[in-house]
C-alpha cells in the first residue's frame, strides 16, 4: 500500500445520478466534506430517463425487507421534499394520492390479486394497506377508463414526483452546502491506500477518506477495485410523453401518469438489450395501444417525444448496499428505484456512510446473497 | 402589421375566429390568415400561460397552436383555410378529448 496522503475530501461519491446526488446531499448536510465524481452528458443516465414513480405496491416478493425499505422511503418522502424545498426553493412536485395498477382483463386482475396476496403472505412482510378494486368502483375514481379495464390494485402509499427537478434540486442543494461536483470525471481506477482511497481519472486524481460507488451500471466495473461485487446489468425501458394537457389523471398508474406540468408519460416496458438505449417501434406501439385501451380518449393526443433508458438491475431486482470487508471505508449502493428510494438514501443511508458503518438491517442487501447460486 | 402583396388575386374564403367573421384568401394557411387580419395572439402557453403567436410558419416550432373546427393544439401554419372553418384561440393547455 502506498503511503498515506492528506485526503481531498472525507468521502468521494462516484456517480452523480439520483442515487449519488441523494447520498452526497445527505452526507454534506451532516458536515462531511463530499466530492462527487460524475461522467459527462454521454453517460447512460437512468436518472434522466426514468418514470418518476415513488412506488411501494408489489415490491418485495422474495425479500420482504425490500418492501419495508420501500415503504420507509415513501413514508419519508414528504419530509425529504420539504427539506429540499426549504433549502433550494425548488418544488419537486411530490404527491402521494395513492397509485393504481390497471388490469385489462379478468385474467390479469386475478393474477394481480394472487401476486399481491403472495407478497403480503410472506413471513416478516411489512404491513400496509392495499385493495383490489372491481371495475364498478374504479369507474368512480378514474373516470374515462376503457371498456376492457377489468379492475385494478390500489395502494395509498404510492405517489410520484418531477424526477428531473429532483435531480436538479439535489445537485443545487449539495453544491450550495459545499459539496464539490466534478463532471467529466469517469473514474478509471480506485486504489486503496493507507487511510483512504485514490481515485484516478483522465482529468486528474483525488484522495478520499471513504468512497461510495453510486455509478449505476458502472458499478460492475468499479466494485472489484475495492473488494466488492456489483452483479448489475442494464435493462431497457421505453417511455412516451404526450403534449401537455389540462389535469386528466388524479392518480399515478404504474404505466401512465400525468406530470405536474401536464404531459402524460406512458411507460413501464422491460427489455434485455444490453447497452442499446435506442427506441423501438414495436415496444412504443404496444405501450401506446395499452394506454389507449386503458383510457380511449388518449388516442387523440399528439406524442411529443419517446425515449429509452437503462435500468440498473440485479439478478433478483433488489438493491445492493454493502461495505467492503477487505477495504473498509469503501461502500457500494446500487438500485433501480433511485426515485422511490431517494428519501432513504439521503436521510437514512447517508448517515450510515458518515458514521462508517451500515446498520445490521441492511445486511440482507449485501451482494453476498448472490454467492449461493454459484456454489450450488 | 402585415400587408398582403398587391398582386395576390385569389378567391376569398369566409371563416370565424372566436365567433367573429373573417375573410381570408384561398390558399392561406390559418396562421397567415390570422396575421394578415391582425390577430397576433393565437394562444397562451401551456405552463406559464403567456401570449404566443405564429413564429416559424413552417411546422417546426409549435408556437401557432390553436383549435380548428373543435380540435385543439392544431398547427395553424400547416392547415389551409376552408370556407366555414371555425377557428378558436386557445387558453393554456389542451383538454383531453378536445
Amino acid at each position: 500500500m502506498a503511503p498515506a496522503q492528506v485526503p481531498d475530501c472525507d468521502i468521494a461519491v462516484v456517480g452523480g445520478g439520483l442515487l449519488g446526488s441523494a447520498l452526497a446531499w445527505g452526507l454534506q448536510r451532516l458536515g462531511q466534506k463530499v466530492a462527487v465524481l460524475d461522467e459527462g452528458d454521454v453517460a447512460y443516465r437512468a436518472s434522466r430517463g426514468n418514470f418518476a414513480l415513488v412506488w411501494v405496491q408489489s415490491k418485495g416478493l422474495g425479500l420482504p425487507e425490500y418492501a419495508a425499505w420501500s415503504k420507509r422511503s415513501s413514508d419519508g418522502w414528504r419530509h425529504f421534499a420539504d427539506l429540499l424545498k426549504a433549502q433550494t426553493g425548488r418544488d419537486v412536485a411530490f404527491q402521494r394520492p395513492g397509485g393504481f395498477h390497471l388490469c385489462l382483463s379478468e385474467r390479469e386482475l386475478e393474477a394481480r390479486a394472487a401476486l399481491l396476496k403472495r407478497l403480503h403472505n410472506q413471513p416478516n412482510m411489512v404491513r400496509y394497506p392495499y385493495e383490489i378494486l372491481a371495475r364498478a368502483e374504479l369507474e368512480r375514481l378514474l373516470p374515462g377508463i376503457g371498456p376492457e379495464v377489468a379492475g385494478a390494485s390500489y395502494c395509498p402509499l404510492d405517489g410520484h414526483c418531477n424526477s428531473l427537478r429532483l435531480l436538479l434540486a439535489l445537485h443545487a442543494g449539495m453544491q450550495d452546502l459545499g459539496a464539490r461536483y466534478f463532471p467529466d470525471r469517469l473514474v478509471e481506477r480506485i486504489e486503496p491506500r493507507q487511510g483512504g482511497f485514490r481515485l484516478v481519472s483522465k482529468a486528474g486524481e483525488l484522495q478520499a477518506g471513504k468512497v461510495v460507488l453510486a455509478a449505476g451500471n458502472g458499478n460492475a466495473r468499479l466494485a472489484p477495485m475495492v473488494g466488492l461485487k456489483a452483479p448489475v446489468r442494464p435493462q431497457r425501458g421505453q417511455i412516451i410523453v404526450t403534449e401537455k394537457v389540462r389535469p386528466f389523471l388524479a392518480y399515478p398508474i404504474a404505466t401512465l401518469r400525468q406530470t405536474d406540468e401536464g404531459g402524460l408519460l406512458i411507460g413501464d416496458s422491460v427489455e434485455e438489450a444490453g447497452f442499446d438505449d435506442t427506441v423501438g417501434h414495436g415496444v412504443i406501439s404496444t405501450l401506446a395501444a395499452r394506454a389507449v385501451r386503458s383510457f380511449p380518449a388518449l388516442a387523440g393526443l399528439n406524442v411529443v417525444r419517446s425515449w429509452a433508458a437503462l435500468r440498473v438491475m440485479t439478478a433478483d431486482g433488489f438493491p445492493i448496499y454493502e461495505q467492503s470487508a477487505s477495504f473498509p471505508g469503501a461502500f457500494i449502493a446500487t438500485c433501480h428505484s433511485g426515485v422511490t428510494l431517494a428519501a432513504n438514501h439521503a436521510l437514512v443511508l447517508a448517515p450510515m456512510l458518515a458514521a462508517g458503518e451500515l446498520a445490521a438491517e441492511l445486511d440482507v442487501f449485501s451482494a453476498r446473497r448472490f454467492d449461493v447460486s454459484t456454489a450450488a | 402589421m402585415f400587408r398582403r402583396l398587391p398582386d395576390a388575386k385569389r378567391d376569398t374564403v369566409s371563416l370565424t375566429v372566436d365567433g367573429n367573421a373573417l375573410t381570408a384568401r384561398a390558399g392561406d394557411s390559418v396562421a397567415a390568415a390570422l396575421l394578415a387580419a391582425g390577430v397576433l395572439v393565437c394562444r397562451t402557453s401551456a405552463v406559464s400561460e403567456t401570449p404566443r403567436a405564429p413564429y416559424c410558419l413552417m411546422g417546426v416550432c409549435f408556437e401557432c397552436l390553436l383549435a380548428i373546427d373543435g380540435r385543439q393544439n392544431r398547427q395553424a401554419c400547416l392547415v389551409q383555410v376552408a370556407d366555414g372553418m371555425r377557428i378558436e384561440t386557445q387558453a393554456g393547455k389542451r383538454e383531453v378529448g378536445r
